[in-house]
């Protein structure tokens, strides 16, 4: 092993790949089989980059050598950076050498497109048949679908990966015609609904033989890139609920635009990333996804972008001031869902244990909702509660006068120390 | 108030539970370890391990608690977390005192407290399914040292015996001085006698390839990180200063 040029690939093809987001390692049902190598049942994150985000798989691309050239991306065919390409091999290595020190929980391997979508979707797939079969590898293995390769290998690519994605790039096709001139939207969407139908009727297979393979356990995610483009949350989200519903996806990623390059169409390079928006939106995906919240509900014609300041939960309850407050000991599950400072953990919490006697605030608080929200739009087993008629500008303000927004810099709290 | 003495067995938990029954003693202070004879407590019963008191009070438990509800109880215990044992006797009392299943009853203080226990474990557990790094030996075994906060290694069996079945490894808790060695076929506990060990053997025991892949995997640590995104604030409470010193990206 030429130690050398496989820490420069790394570098490199590492480097590349961190833009993006994704990097879940649950929702598979992947078991050790036959005493070999790993299983994929769990997720974890195994470390957290200084940025703060989750390693739990080793992301690189096969290459970075690629034949297009779209404005946000530092892989682009006309941008002058040092190239490189793994062989099967050596991603095979890398994986099996990592998993085995428990540094991943398996591998994320996305890549350029060199020569066509077939030739790289190819390449792919042999690296997860080989890690499959030779290795018996049982971790867990996210591929990139690359839009436009053959129904044939995206079949094949389902039977040795977990999770299969194709990044939509752009919210809207307008954004995507802007910056990827050269892609279209459809080459996303035709192999995304060939997954989703597969993936259904796998899953009706395995019902009917248990000893039928698995395709895509994981099933299938996107990412789109934000703030690159002037979309609106109300549009971005909009097109995250279509997604969800119409092609079973798992999950959307957002990916704050990070400036890398200079180009007139882009946000000027020295943009702050849009971190806190970014958080809002994946805030905004939850209430969609676990709190039973319609998307319309929480950003529409009105309110077509999230309030920066506070999360979304709470933004859409000041506008719905007339739904509280409720009765913590009366109201139902998903009442106690939408109230801001509770989860869905302590909401499951607080239905169980109000069966055996009422509960008060100081319960509440050891249960672990943030009462200092919560208490705005709640009652309880006390006499106490907020009896002013305050109005939504009111609360807002209040709340934020009491708590440090996560998002205040470091240099405000040293300042405060002199 | 009577303080009892145990010997910090959960079957000496159990045990201690019955003696407060039998004894009807209502007022209880739990202590682990040695019994001194001082006047220093004017009520102290030491309590001798016997299992089939133990057995009768577990006996008991299976009755009023789900098979999952037990597990916790268990998992709370030993976890050896200070000052925690009359909170888990509260619990067993309050489990046996009431007609129905008080899992659920998070209003109560034991119950909650129990809860947050259970929570404050898994979370350990899962840090150190996350947080090992093996080092792989001459002979092939992968070895690694960690330091939990609280005793979670019998935790760990299940996870790392599910995923790394083709090798041998130890992964040894170092403030415990324990470990678990896994040989191919089956688990067992082991203890290791680092006094005897030379440290210039323990380099040389490494396998020629272990170095290659921790510089790799530091230098890949490296190159995933977003400068434009520096979080450190994010980065410490995901990852914690006590646990870098066994971790291979941030030695």
């Amino acid at each position: 092993m030429n130690v050398d040029r496989i820490t420069e690939k790394l570098n490199i093809l590492a480097d590349a790949a961190k833009y993006d987001v994704s990097c879940a390692s649950s929702g598979s049902k992947r078991q050790n089989k036959d005493k070999g190598l790993g299983n994929a049942s769990n997720g974890i994150c195994h470390t957290y980059t200084e940025d703060g985000r989750c390693v739990s798989l080793l992301k690189i691309l096969f290459t970075n050598v690629c034949i297009y050239d779209c404005a946000y991306c530092v892989s682009r065919k006309n941008n002058d950076i040092k190239r490189a390409s793994f062989t099967v091999q050596e991603v095979v290595d890398l994986t099996i050498n990592f998993y085995r020190r428990n540094y991943i929980e398996g591998l994320f391997l996305s890549s350029g497109i060199f020569k066509n979508a077939d030739y790289t979707m190819e390449r792919l797939v042999q690296v997860a048949k080989k890690l499959r079969l030779e290795h018996n590898f049982n971790g867990y293995i996210h591929l990139k679908s690359i839009p436009g390769a053959s129904d044939e290998l995206m079949r094949e690519a389902g039977m040795y990966a977990d999770r299969l994605s194709i990044n939509l790039e752009m919210p809207t096709e307008e954004g995507l015609k802007l910056l990827a001139p050269e892609k279209n939207r459809q080459d996303m969407i035709t192999p995304m609904n060939f997954l989703k139908n597969e993936i259904i009727l796998r899953t009706e297979e395995k019902k009917l033989f248990k000893k039928a393979p698995m395709f895509a356990p994981a099933g299938q995610s996107t990412q789109v890139i934000i703030g690159a483009t002037p979309e609106t949350d109300q549009q971005i989200l909009q097109m995250s609920d279509q997604f969800y519903k119409g092609f079973k996806l798992k999950r959307v990623y957002y990916s704050g635009y990070v400036p890398v390059l200079s180009d007139s169409r882009l946000p000027a390079l020295n943009t702050a990333v849009p971190m806190v928006r970014e958080n809002r939106l994946y805030q905004a995906d939850w209430l969609m996804r676990f709190y039973h919240f319609k998307v319309n509900e929480i950003v529409n014609q009105d309110n077509p972008l999230l309030d920066l300041d506070i999360d979304p939960k709470l933004s859409w309850a000041l506008r719905n001031l007339q739904s509280f407050p409720i009765d913590i000991n009366k109201a139902d599950l998903q009442m106690i869902l939408r109230v801001p400072g509770i989860g869905v953990q302590s909401a499951q919490k607080i239905v169980a244990a109000r069966a055996f006697g009422k509960l008060n605030w100081e319960q509440l608080k050891k249960l672990g909702i943030a009462v200092n929200r919560a208490k705005y739009f709640i009652t309880c087993n006390s006499p106490q509660y907020e009896r002013r008629d305050l109005t939504g500008t009111a609360i807002k303000q209040y709340i934020l006068a009491g708590s440090q927004s996560k998002y205040i810099k470091n240099s405000t709290i040293q300042l405060n120390l002199f | 108030m009577t303080t009892l003495i145990y010997d910090g067995t959960f079957e000496g938990l159990l045990t201690a539970v019955f003696e407060i029954y039998e004894h009807r003693l209502t007022h209880v202070r739990m202590q682990k370890g040695e019994w001194h004879n001082t006047a220093l407590f004017e009520n102290v019963i030491k309590v001798v391990t016997e299992n089939s008191r133990a057995t009768r009070v577990l006996k008991g438990l299976k009755q009023k608690l789900s098979a999952q509800g037990l597990q916790r109880l268990y998992a709370a215990h030993m976890a050896e977390m200070e000052g925690e044992d009359d909170n888990l006797v509260g619990y067993i009392r309050y489990v046996f005192d009431a007609q129905q299943n008080i899992e659920e009853d998070y209003g109560n203080k034991y119950v909650m407290r129990v809860s947050e226990i259970v929570r404050m474990v898994r979370r350990e557990k899962h840090r150190m399914e996350a947080f090992v790094r093996f080092q792989e030996l001459k002979d092939k075994t992968f070895y690694s040292a960690i330091e939990p906060d609280f005793n979670v290694l019998p935790l760990l069996i299940k996870h790392f015996r599910n995923r790394y079945a083709d090798q041998k490894w130890i992964i040894y808790d170092m403030r415990r001085s324990y470990g678990l060695y896994y040989d191919l076929h089956e688990t067992q506990y082991i203890s290791l006698d680092f006094a005897t060990v030379n440290p210039g053997n323990v380099i040389s025991a490494y396998d020629d390839h272990e170095a290659v892949y921790q510089d790799l995997w530091r230098n890949y640590f490296t190159s995933v990180n977003i400068p434009a995104r520096k979080n450190t604030k994010l980065h410490l409470r995901h990852v914690p200063k006590r646990y870098w010193k066994h971790l291979t990206e941030k030695i």
